[in-house]
């Protein structure tokens, strides 16, 4: 299980690639992967965004993200997982989180995969500043709840 | 007694300040504590509190030495 914060840009493809590739171990019993990339959108509720800085708080954001994939671990038939989130200026187009699940299994990579990235959405302590296309800079309220439809 | 205030985000900006000190004498609860340090300044409704980096409720009592911080609901991801 790995849990990282990053500063710099990073190619979660490539992530999980070499993620993958340095597993020696139990590799035959990796029936199914779970990835979610979530990427920066260049509009967010009606304006346009050319950036954005996320604030984290340290040592709280990494012991939550804990918590998180063990009680996943503890939902589900998990082998391993990778879960990066970026801090600080972020620009459109660049991830703001990846999270891979690896299983035996479709139902457990899809559900534990699901269930940590609504989790990390409502608990992890993460926010975001827009810079809007105008100039003027924004906290974003709150996120919605990925569960229900909007 | 002594404890450790974090502001975060839009928090960081209604307190002004990104962390503080406050010491005490009697019996504090996590409300009672941001009014003490921030006394012209009310707590969004919305807030969210945490002591030694766990969520608590607004009347979670502090003890001395404890890290106790503000911050606005979290929107990463």
């Amino acid at each position: 299980m790995s849990i990282q914060i990053r500063t710099a840009a990073f190619d979660p493809y490539q992530e999980i690639q070499t993620y993958r590739n340095a597993k020696t171990g139990n590799t035959g019993a990796l029936g199914a992967t779970g990835i979610f990339i979530g990427t920066m959108r260049d509009f967010n509720e009606g304006a346009a965004v050319k950036g954005m800085t996320l604030e984290y708080y340290p040592g709280m954001t990494e012991k939550q993200l804990e918590k998180i994939v063990s009680e996943a671990q503890r939902q589900w038939q998990i082998i391993d997982s990778l879960l990066i989130h970026r801090v600080g200026d972020i620009f459109p187009n660049e991830t703001i989180v990846l999270v891979a699940v690896w299983s035996s299994h479709r139902g457990d990579a899809f559900d534990a995969s699901r269930y940590i990235m609504e989790a990390l959405k409502s608990k992890a302590p993460f926010w975001k500043k827009e810079l809007l296309g105008t100039g003027d800079e924004r906290w974003v309220a709150n996120n919605t709840n990925g569960y229900k439809s909007e | 007694m002594s404890i450790n205030l974090r502001y975060f985000a839009s928090l960081k900006e209604v307190a002004g300040r990104p962390e503080d000190n406050l010491t005490y004498t009697d019996t504090l609860t996590v409300h009672e504590v941001w009014k003490r340090a921030n006394p012209d300044k009310s707590l969004p409704g919305n807030t969210l509190t945490a002591v030694n980096m766990e969520y608590v409720d607004f009347d979670f009592i502090v003890k001395d030495g404890d890290e106790v911080a503000f911050f606005p609901p979290v929107t990463g991801g």
